[in-house]
């Protein structure tokens, strides 16, 4: 059977053991370098078998949360459990934590089987046993063909692909991948993202994937920690975290929001000639403030005597998005490509707000 | 220059048709070009002929005819022997110890201190600096005694000789392995720092290895001062001092040593340029 022609994870089922995740709790953990805080309290409770993405702007922390957790650092402050036991004093070596990282990490000196055997070879399992299995998890990745090629002649996505057996070889209670789609262009990234999906799903191993790619996070994770600040923003699912974002800075980074002023009466905002609920807690001590809008949450009418103007026109395929300036403020708003053709640069428009509830926060303005 | 440009104008006469007008950026790449020849062949004269010297004096016979017979008497010559064996020692040992020294503290130093790699630069070049009889001065006046009399002393003496030839060997070695990287990936599969550097490190370190092997050889049986001052008969010394040696023999024995460090050069270039494009 080839491996390269049939999607790799419906095969060796029967064959691979499933693996237990273990639940892994980080805990007020703080890590400064010099005067820069890295982690500044970040806490975040993993279940066992769990896909958590920890998600967020370069500097944000998050590579260091994952480093902490894999012992390549050492927490300042805070505590790491793993099954319930801290592990901050034993070393990466000691973990049992399998690990896929940004740049491509196969040993030169090995061949792709050699690289999955070597963390069994150091666990002293027997030549014949070793080999099996680790071309039963090259099979499993779809590399059944590739096992005695060296990591030069093997393609950037292959290379991520022997990691990650290599990192499953040794049947890690912990799966730690740092940013492994970056280096690999659109195409590979969207298949290999699927891959680590299914097989972290069908091992149920627990896993953290930092990333700084939200469509990842949002595709790949059960929930996602959004981090800025070396703290946790907001721990969600990737649909809550989109719908409902807790702060701002969730607001903004993930998804594409505009920011509109907005006048509040009660718990509700005009926005755009309607009255809409606000969501969450509403911020106190001010009348002016700015809701906080997704594309998806506006629609767009021509109107020839609009308040809004047609500034910029980006086809998307199915959607095109507008951007339109009204009132000083510019408005992101997907609509349909099938219906674009009204919508030149310049046209006059009128916006109309199709939330049912929107975020809020204080206005730019009024600080 | 006219003799240079006199060729393209042969050239240029009996192809005038088929050729397009040479331009002044074209002319003077091939100026450039012709340049750079001769300076090769400059360069190579300045080896060639001296090393042609040296081997007609020692393998002409009285008619001026070439004989390898010369050679055949070289083990004959009383002391070559146990120079050699001596210089042999030497440079196995001093590998041994530096490369021993330096691999665990270059990595350490690329891994954990890459910013103390400027100083390791300047500590590592003043074995080349400090004069040897300096250094042999020096060492004498901290050596205890039990060590004077060893013929190690001088092969700890090379180790620090030979630290300017490995670290650069090393330096450049690492510097071109994603070292970060593939000790942590290591490190995350359960390995130790020992076989990190014996199962991951070292292979990935063979050619810089090899080279750091071959000059530290080079430097052990090329080196004549220290162990003249130091009272030991190493090759150099003997070739120098042995008075019973037909002078010819001196002389071929040293193009002999010459000859067999760069055909091991050779094989190392050879070595690394296989390697280098199987990986690239």
């Amino acid at each position: 059977m080839s491996m390269d022609t049939k999607s790799p994870l419906v095969t060796s089922t029967e064959t691979s053991p499933p693996m237990r995740g273990a639940p892994v709790v980080l805990e007020n953990l703080t890590r400064r370098f010099g005067t820069t805080k890295a982690l500044d309290g970040l806490t975040l409770k993993i279940e066992p078998g769990e896909f958590v993405a920890l998600l967020g702007p370069s500097g944000c922390g998050k590579t260091t949360a994952l480093r902490v957790l894999a012992g390549f650092e050492r927490p300042d402050v805070g505590r790491v459990t793993v099954d319930g036991k801290d592990v901050v004093h034993i070393p990466a070596q000691k973990r049992d934590m399998g690990m896929v990282f940004q740049s491509y990490s196969l040993f030169p000196n090995m061949s792709a089987r050699d690289n999955v055997a070597f963390g069994l070879q150091l666990r002293h399992q027997r030549s014949g046993p070793r080999r099996a299995r680790a071309d039963e998890l090259l099979g499993l990745v779809g590399l059944a063909e590739h096992t005695t090629k060296y990591p030069h002649q093997l393609s950037g996505g292959q290379q991520q692909r022997v990691a990650l057996a290599r990192a499953l070889a040794i049947e890690p209670r912990v799966l730690l991948l740092d940013e492994p789609l970056s280096a690999l262009d659109a195409k590979v990234r969207a298949e290999l993202r699927d891959q680590i999906r299914a097989l972290q799903q069908r091992l149920m191993i627990t896993t953290v994937f930092v990333t700084h790619d939200q469509e990842e996070a949002l595709s790949m994770a059960d929930r996602v920690c959004v981090m800025s600040g070396g703290r946790a923003e907001q721990i969600a699912t990737p649909a809550e975290l989109y719908s409902r974002p807790s702060t701002e800075f969730v607001a903004q980074f993930v998804g594409i929001s505009s920011r509109v002023a907005v006048e509040r009466s009660g718990d509700t905002v005009g926005l755009f000639g309607r009255e809409v609920k606000i969501r969450g807690d509403v911020p106190q001590g001010t009348e002016s403030l700015d809701a906080l809008l997704r594309p998806e949450d506006v629609d767009v009418v021509v109107a020839p005597t609009g308040l809004g103007i047609v500034t910029h026109k980006s086809f998307l395929g199915a959607t095109t998005r507008l951007e339109v300036g009204i009132g000083g403020a510019s408005v992101k708003a997907d609509i349909l490509s099938s219906g674009a053709d009204v919508f030149e640069l310049g046209t006059r428009v009128d916006l109309v707000a199709n939330a049912r509830d929107v975020l809020v926060t204080a206005s730019r303005l009024a600080t | 220059m006219a003799s240079l440009e006199l060729g393209y104008v042969m050239e240029h006469d009996v192809n005038m048709e088929d050729r397009p007008e040479l331009q002044p950026a074209q002319s003077w790449f091939r100026r450039v070009h012709w340049g750079r020849g001769i300076v090769l062949w400059v360069a190579a004269a300045y080896f060639i002929i001296p090393f042609y010297a040296a081997m007609q004096f020692s393998l002409a016979n009285d008619n001026g005819q070439f004989s390898l017979h010369p050679l055949t008497e070289i083990g004959a010559q009383p002391g070559f022997f146990s120079a050699l064996w001596l210089s042999t020692e030497l440079a196995f040992v001093t590998m041994v110890i530096v490369i021993v020294l330096m691999v665990p503290t270059m990595i350490y130093v690329h891994l954990r201190i890459p910013r103390f790699r400027r100083v390791m630069e300047v500590i590592t070049i003043l074995p080349i600096v400090i004069p040897p009889i300096v250094l042999i001065v020096g060492v004498d006046g901290v050596t205890p005694f039990w060590l004077k009399s060893s013929q190690w002393l001088l092969a700890l003496i090379y180790v620090v000789l030979a630290m300017p030839y490995v670290y650069r060997s090393l330096d450049a070695g690492l510097g071109a392995l994603d070292l970060k990287t593939l000790v942590e990936a290591a490190r995350s599969l359960g390995s130790g720092w020992v076989s990190i550097i014996v199962r991951v490190l070292v292979p990935n370190l063979r050619s810089a290895l090899m080279s750091a092997s071959v000059l530290t050889l080079a430097l052990v049986f090329g080196e004549f001062t220290i162990a003249n001052l130091d009272g030991w008969q190493t090759i150099p010394v003997w070739i120098y001092d042995a008075p019973t040696i037909d002078p010819r023999i001196n002389t071929l024995v040293a193009m002999l040593a010459l000859f067999g460090t760069a055909v091991v050069l050779m094989i190392i270039v050879a070595f690394d340029r296989k390697s280098h494009s199987r990986r690239s």
